[in-house]
């Protein structure tokens, strides 16, 4: 029996370190501190035990060795005039290094789960900045917590035990009793149900709630209308007050603002809102990762190609158009013709007219777990699971790197060497 | 009876535990199903439990209902997965991010089945 | 593997070499005193030659530089080229990807260069980064001016405590020096305040800028480290700030140099030479900082250089950046990090007809033209907040050539003329000069002078040719061919290896990563250690097991070895 302490979850952002693992046989037999998301995914559980392929995406699979599965991969790319790698949240940054010379080779768009989550706020990002610290600094020292749009309850369940609300901290000694905790949110969600104010706003009007806090913070209450998205003038006004009372206030978000009509508007205005807020007193404003790679994905795209994600490598140069290279719009416009989906589930999580567009292609799949995308996938290829598995980087969502560990030994090739074998494979196919 | 709806979609804690094993009959427990408040269930005459389908101008998907007080009126929830994504806005509005939050639906009581993971995706083929 | 540099004008400072026709013997990576006929031989020509550029400041890599990028697509796509056979696609001219950064100042001929601050908390994000630029040999510096330990251990006076941390520090980041940026302010920024001076009170912490920069200094000598301190001057940016340099240099007088070189080492003086008290009246006082550097040897600096048009201003002054952004209405980015430091990353235009732009143009010059000894004033833009390193060859035709400045001069604000000296100054800096600026004061700096910034037997054989016969052109009135020569190399050598010809990349080996290892009492790490454990159980956000740079993140590294000397303090 081995124990490993201090591990390190591979599920959320949050990417806890604190988890203490007991191995058996080569098999995880217990885990402590995990969450219920952790430890559901570090016991794992069935998983695909050998590579398969089909010429028909309505027929059963056929087992076929891992030298086939890679040359028909390899093929399918090599073939291909316009494909899109996507997925990688769930890999270590040492397979996006992979997969980011892999695409640039075969001049692919290569895109990650962000695409569906964070990468509008990557967008609001290149207008505006973003003004934000390490999770200790909101553990050591902010008073005042905003949730807006985010439900940790469900998404982080312990961002608020380890690092926002719970947590105690050199200047913040009473942990909760010492901060005021507010959830922006269109509905009452349980993390709203712990917060010491719920503003409920009407679904889709952030943007003007956002815009209506930063008049009544610039002394323009006066423009404010009676009532805001369905939030009152009055219970604006104390909020603002609120606000410019913390000696450190944070502001965590999340796909409300994200996801809903105005997009990356939702989060530039809030940004801007952090930035006024500034002026009178220290304020951050931190992105809810969902998965915990996801950040690393950005972090090397960002460092080799110059752009953060759905960077389009057809000209043999990074092209980045969100809107035009990101891979739900590429698929929506039937622009690509085959696709590499590997740490990442497009089948379960693009809208459908995506998903139709995949059926019609052909698909490499790459990941440990049969899911939406194998449904819609002719060549599958097994892998050792990261951050269980296989050791390597990942960054947390506030941007610390850190290093996962191997808890277990992998029976099954990893990504790295997956990805490797393909890009040896395309060289041969290209006469290199 | 029918009740007009805006759609949300978004992270369970349920769903996610079970994100790695979509073929699961826990997936499907998790993540078919709607969340609307006591008011909109007798809207509908249902009861939690019953079958529901939801329609948007993107497609139609028969899910589950299920109770939540904390949804105010006319507001749906769907885990995010292969049902919600039956129905949300594909448009990226030009900056590559779908609509998953914000579509107006149509919700009607249904007879017919929750179809599974498998059956959902078969149909795209 | 053997190589012969054969008919080079050679300017070798640290051995006395003035653009004297020497040979170069070259064998297994080093400078040796000859090689054998089967050697193969580069004719230079007659060029000119010096060893590979070394740069002791520059942000190449990490945390603040990588956000540098996520916020400005538009610099990623203002210098966008396609991959080849040999090199990987290059993006960015401020904020260049990894690959474009290794090669763009390899085609300009340095072969060495330092990130100049990494938190150690996010260490191992800068090695990430610093292990894929491809060429050069590098190395990071490590901050420490505003972390809690530093702090605790300043207030306590206990200098074998802060020695085993630095120590433990550097190893934790795999770090080459001692960084200390706005100390103390880094914490105040916490709470979204800043020190206004050397003596102010850190709250809490109770120390202040002085205690920490003298601690600091002692223990880098305790610890006999390669190179000094390293500092960023508390105060930068604001008018009136060269009270401050001045005395926080005279604070170098407190400490004795452990071995051959500075005891401190103030980086970017063009933004901390300031005089006036507002934009208004704003001016130029780098005669007063380079007269202190011209009557001390224990203090050296380097410049800071501005370079009209884009820039990325990124630093550990949190406090300051917010400023900027403000200033300049302006996207802005901050990344604190828990216990350690503080950050900033702001665009930036430079303009030659705003008359701060212009002045600010002309102090980064003055400090070059009027420090006696170029030993003592190295060449640096402060990638990339003065400027992008790919114009360090306009920084060297400008010095070389006063009819370049005055040129230059007419097209600024006719500010310059009242607020600084530089329209008088006719002094025109030679190749030694500029070798030394480039090549052997950087090294000697860092400490690294056995092996870097010289041509002699030993050194490393990183060497540089450019395209101009010293002995036929005429600096001064040929700046423009001074300034292409030395944007890309005819050779640049790299370990021996040939990785530029022409200004183009024939090959990509990987670099070294220097970093220091110095040993304290077994006694005093222990000790250290218990404060270390307390602030992981208490206040860090990670664990203390998952908190050091592993190995894996320094493949090639090149460790320097050191001791606990005992130093004497005056």
């Amino acid at each position: 029996m081995t124990v490993i302490t201090d591990a390190l979850c591979p599920f959320c952002g949050c990417v806890c370190d604190d988890l203490t693992i007991v191995v058996e046989n080569n098999k995880i037999t217990d885990i402590k501190n995990a969450c219920k998301l952790g430890a559901a995914k570090i016991m794992g559980h069935h998983r695909i035990e050998a590579p398969m392929m089909r010429a028909d995406k309505k027929s059963d699979f056929k087992e076929v060795s891992y030298e086939e599965a890679i040359n028909e991969a390899a093929q399918i790319l090599f073939k291909s005039k316009r494909p899109l790698m996507f997925g990688w949240a769930s890999a270590l940054c040492e397979v996006h290094k992979k997969g980011i010379l892999l695409a640039e080779e075969v001049g692919a768009i290569i895109d990650n789960t962000a695409t569906v989550c964070h990468a509008p706020s990557t967008l609001a990002v290149h207008e505006k900045g973003l003004p934000t610290a390490t999770l200790g600094q909101i553990k050591n020292r902010s008073d005042v917590v905003v949730f807006w749009g985010s439900n940790p309850v469900h998404a982080h369940p312990r961002h608020m035990g380890r690092y926002s609300v719970f947590a105690k901290g050199f200047f913040q000694e009473k942990g909760r009793k010492g901060r005021k905790v507010i959830v922006v949110d269109v509905r009452k969600t349980e993390t709203a149900g712990m917060a010491d104010e719920f503003v409920q706003v009407q679904q889709g009007s952030d943007y003007l709630v956002i815009s209506a806090l930063r008049a009544i913070l610039s002394g323009h209450a006066d423009v404010v209308p009676e009532s805001v998205g369905g939030i009152s003038k009055e219970q604006l006004v104390k909020l603002v007050d609120t606000l410019k009372a913390a000696k450190f206030g944070s502001i965590f978000f999340g796909m409300g603002l994200t996801q809903s009509i105005s997009r990356y508007k939702n989060i530039d205005n809030a940004i801007s809102l952090i930035t006024e807020l500034n002026a009178f007193t220290k304020y951050v404003i931190s992105p809810m990762r969902g998965h915990y790679n996801v950040t690393g994905f950005g972090q090397v795209c960002s460092w080799e190609t110059g752009f953060a994600t759905a960077v389009d490598f057809a000209r043999g140069a990074p092209y980045y158009n969100p809107g035009e290279t990101a891979a739900n719009d590429v698929l929506l416009r039937k622009e690509t013709d085959a696709a590499m989906i590997i740490a990442g589930d497009a089948g379960a999580h693009f809208p459908a007219d995506s998903v139709r567009h995949l059926a019609r292609i052909p698909v490499v799949q790459i990941d440990p777990y049969w899911n939406a995308t194998t449904e819609v996938s002719n060549v599958v290829i097994p892998v050792a699971i990261c951050g269980v598995e296989v050791e390597g980087t990942a960054y947390r969502m506030d941007g610390v790197s850190l290093r996962m560990r191997k808890m277990i030994e992998p029976t099954l090739p990893t990504d790295v060497e997956v990805l490797e074998r393909i890009t040896e494979r395309v060289r041969e196919l290209r006469g290199e | 009876m029918t009740l007009n709806a805006i759609l949300i979609t978004g992270r369970t804690i349920n769903q996610g535990a079970t994100i790695e094993n979509k073929t699961s009959p826990d997936y499907q427990e998790a993540t078919a199903l709607c969340e609307l408040n006591s008011k909109d269930i007798g809207i509908l005459g249902i009861k939690p439990g019953n079958q529901i389908s939801v329609k948007t101008d993107h497609g139609e998907v028969v899910v589950k209902i299920k109770e939540n007080n904390g949804n105010p009126d006319g507001m749906a929830f769907i885990p995010m997965g292969p049902w919600a994504n039956a129905v949300v806005d594909p448009d990226t509005k030009g900056c590559g991010m779908p609509g998953f939050k914000g579509i107006k639906a149509e919700i009607k009581p249904t007879d017919n089945k929750i179809l599974s993971m498998k059956e959902l995706i078969a149909r795209y083929k | 593997m053997e190589l012969l540099i054969k008919n080079g004008a050679v300017f070798d400072p640290k051995n006395g070499i003035k653009g004297d026709k020497t040979d170069i013997s070259i064998k297994d990576g080093k400078i040796v005193s000859n090689v054998s006929s089967k050697a193969t031989v580069i004719d230079a020509g007659g060029r000119l030659v010096m060893a590979g550029g070394v740069d002791a400041h520059s942000h190449i890599a990490g945390a603040k530089v990588n956000v540098g990028r996520m916020m400005r697509p538009e610099d990623t796509r203002s210098g966008i080229s396609p991959r080849t056979k040999i090199t990987r696609p290059c993006t960015g001219y401020t904020v260049p990807n990894v690959y474009a950064m290794g090669y763009r100042y390899a085609q300009m001929g340095y072969t060495t260069v330092f990130e100049a601050a990494q938190a150690i908390m996010k260490a191992r994000h800068t090695h990430e980064e610093l292990e894929e630029i491809p060429i050069i040999d590098k190395g990071a510096l490590t901050l420490f001016g505003s972390n809690w330990p530093t702090m605790d251990f300043v207030r306590e006076k206990n200098m074998d405590k802060l020695a085993a941390y630095v120590a433990w520090g550097l190893l934790a980041s795999r770090g080459f020096g001692v960084k200390c940026v706005n100390p103390g302010g880094g914490e105040m920024w916490g709470f979204g305040k800043n020190v206004t001076g050397i003596d102010d009170v850190v709250p809490v912490f109770d120390v202040t800028p002085k205690e920490i920069i003298v601690s600091l200094m002692k223990v880098n000598e305790m610890l006999g480290l390669p190179h000094s301190v390293h500092l960023h001057c508390n105060n930068l940016g604001n008018p009136g700030n060269y009270k401050t340099t001045l005395a926080s240099m005279e604070l170098a007088n407190q400490v004795k140099a452990s071995k051959d070189r500075q005891v401190m080492h103030v980086t970017h003086l063009l933004f901390n030479s300031w005089g006036g008290t507002n934009w208004g009246d704003f001016e130029s006082k780098a005669d007063e900082v380079a007269n202190y550097l011209n009557n001390h040897d224990n203090v050296t600096g380097d410049m800071g250089q501005m370079i009209f048009g884009s820039a990325t201003t990124m630093t550990a002054d949190g406090p300051k950046q917010y400023a900027n952004a403000k200033l300049l209405h302006a996207k802005w980015s901050n990344g604190d990090v828990e216990l350690e430091d503080a950050s900033g990353v702001v665009p930036i235009y430079y303009v030659k007809q705003i008359s701060v732009h212009a002045i600010m143009w002309a102090i980064g010059l003055e400090l070059a033209l009027l420090t006696k000894d170029p030993y003592k004033m190295l060449l640096t833009t402060d990638h990339p907040n003065g400027g992008p390193f790919v114009n360090y060859s306009e920084v060297i035709a400008l010095l070389m050539s006063n009819k370049k400045r005055q040129e230059e001069i007419k097209t600024v604000h006719e500010a310059v003329h009242a607020k600084n000296k530089l329209p008088g100054l006719d002094r025109e800096l030679d190749f030694s000069e500029i070798a030394i600026m480039t090549r052997a004061g950087t090294a000697k700096v860092l400490g690294l002078l056995d092996t870097k910034g010289h041509l002699g037997v030993g050194a490393d054989a990183d060497i540089s040719i450019y395209d101009i016969k010293p002995d036929q052109i005429d600096p001064s009135v040929e700046h423009a061919k001074i300034k292409s020569a030395f944007s890309n190399a005819a050779y640049t050598i790299k370990g021996g290896q040939v990785v530029v010809k022409d200004g183009q990349i024939t090959a990509t080996p990987l670099g070294r990563t220097y970093w220091v290892d110095a040993k304290v009492p077994e006694e005093h790490h222990t000790e250290m250690m218990k404060d270390i454990v307390k602030k992981f159980k208490n206040y860090y956000s990670i664990q203390l097991a998952n908190y050091m740079v592993q190995d894996e993140y320094v493949t090639h590294p090149q460790v320097i070895k050191t001791g606990a000397i005992p130093v004497e303090v005056n």
